[in-house]
């Protein structure tokens, strides 16, 4: 698809996402997590997902209302275990999902070679622990370093704040996070922002994610929550 | 020469803070782990011109947010809302996590369940049975920054001493911890033996009696 498609209703955004997809789903804690994106996903439907995020749902929001709903078949992810991830936690004891734990900068870093067109690359993060099991070590330079597969989502959940008509994304403050990396790594990426704004208007300086990287565009009335809650 | 100061009991987690904060480099990019090391920015006026790094994304953190000033969208690694500070700037995560791995951080201050004396670092998974893995950063930031110092009690809660001869709990990193401090007192690691920089309510002959690793003074 070439040109970005500016949808009217966050359910039209998801439409068509298949069962058993991987999708990655933007976000910090709650911090730009795109809530009605996931809301309408579990209206849509699709089960047996695999979902790359960093953590593993809050509360009952968000990520936790869809693995509360069932659709989730494994969860990649780097902190699962939280004050409030009691859906996963549920969940994860009673052996309903799996889980893929990877240290968060190589999280991020397989999803930037996914969308960077990298075959592998090496990381020294987790050398000589337990996670570093069952991958190829190589020393460069005197130093050990673990190969690192790229992670290619089938789609990506986005929040940003506000995107023009072409879908170039701007994001607000540290909601940023795995946004820009998810938008690239995905084949298609579906975006949820607070406000569509003409083409033009965005300062190209500014821009964080070209449009080229984006697929869908929907407004949606920004929802926040803090650690505290909704407010 | 190390320091003995057996007429006082050992530090609180806020005098160790000031401790820490007096050895961080002015001018340098730091990145405070969760949980106690949060408490060292309390101790960084300005003018020392100190830059927080925080890995979900941003450079020159401020204070936690209150009241009017809680954003949902700034929030530090603990998910906790903060402010921003004159001259901030936000990133994504491959590239927070790439300023960490490519050796730009100066330093970062991490809280641990075990240290080994060969700087070894256990502080992200028990791994006892039924609990449930996450790492978060911890293994990027042991091996990222330039200098790993470790701030925890020297011993748990069971009297175990945390600074051991090897770690027994899973590893975060190998060989990556360049100074611990704790209540008892600071420890150089990286050479051939601990040294021990300066102690608090015990004196360097009590902490060998109550360690399982050999312990050098400076200048020994």
């Amino acid at each position: 698809m070439a040109r970005t498609a500016l949808l009217d209703t966050v359910d039209e955004a998801v439409a068509g996402i298949e069962d058993g997809s991987t999708v990655l789903v933007g976000g910090f804690g709650l911090a730009g997590m795109p809530f009605d994106l996931i809301d309408a996903l579990i209206r849509q439907g699709a089960k047996d997902l695999t979902i790359v995020s960093n953590n593993a749902g809050n509360g009952e929001v968000g990520l936790a209302a869809l693995l509360k709903a069932g659709r989730v078949r494994k969860v990649v992810c780097s902190f699962p275990r939280q004050a409030d991830s009691y859906v996963f936690d549920e969940l994860y004891l009673a052996g309903r999902i799996e889980l893929e734990v990877v240290p968060q900068g190589n999280l991020a870093e397989r999803m930037r070679a996914a969308g960077a067109g990298i075959g592998a690359f090496y990381s020294p993060t987790a050398v000589g622990t337990p996670l570093a099991e069952g991958k190829e070590v190589r020393d460069f330079d005197g130093r050990p370093y673990l190969l690192e597969l790229p992670i290619k989502g089938d789609y990506a959940l986005v929040s940003a704040d506000r995107a023009d008509r072409l879908g170039n994304l701007v994001y607000r403050k540290t909601a940023r996070n795995f946004g820009p990396v998810m938008a690239a790594a995905a084949t298609t990426t579906i975006v949820q922002v607070s406000e569509v704004v003409a083409t033009g208007e965005l300062d190209p300086e500014a821009v964080v994610t070209p449009s080229i990287y984006v697929d869908r565009v929907v407004a949606a009335e920004a929802r926040h929550y803090t650690v505290q809650g909704a407010r | 020469m190390t320091t003995e100061h057996v007429d006082r009991g050992p530090l609180s987690m806020d005098e160790l803070a000031e401790v820490i904060a007096r050895d961080i480099p002015e001018g340098s990019f730091v990145n405070l782990g969760i949980g106690q090391p949060t408490k060292i920015a309390d101790h960084l006026p300005a003018e020392r011109g100190v830059v927080l790094h925080t890995e979900n994304g941003m450079l020159g953190m401020g204070p936690a947010a209150h009241g009017d000033d809680v954003d949902a969208d700034l929030t530090n690694a603990g998910k906790v809302p903060v402010t921003e500070l004159p001259g901030a700037s936000y990133f994504h995560h491959a590239d927070s996590f790439a300023m960490m791995r490519g050796g730009h951080l100066d330093v970062c201050v991490l809280g641990a369940y075990q240290v080994a004396g060969n700087g070894d670092l256990a502080n992200w998974h028990t791994g006892k049975p039924g609990a449930i893995p996450a790492v978060g950063g911890a293994m990027d930031l042991a091996i990222g920054a330039k200098d790993v110092l470790v701030m925890m009690s020297l011993f748990g809660k069971d009297g175990s001493p945390k600074l051991v001869p090897a770690c027994t709990y899973p590893l975060t990193g190998v060989g990556c911890v360049s100074r611990v401090y704790t209540d008892h007192g600071v420890f150089e690691l990286g050479g051939d033996v601990v040294v021990v920089r300066e102690t608090w309510g015990a004196s360097v002959a009590e902490l060998r009696e109550r360690l399982d690793l050999p312990l050098a003074t400076k200048d020994e």
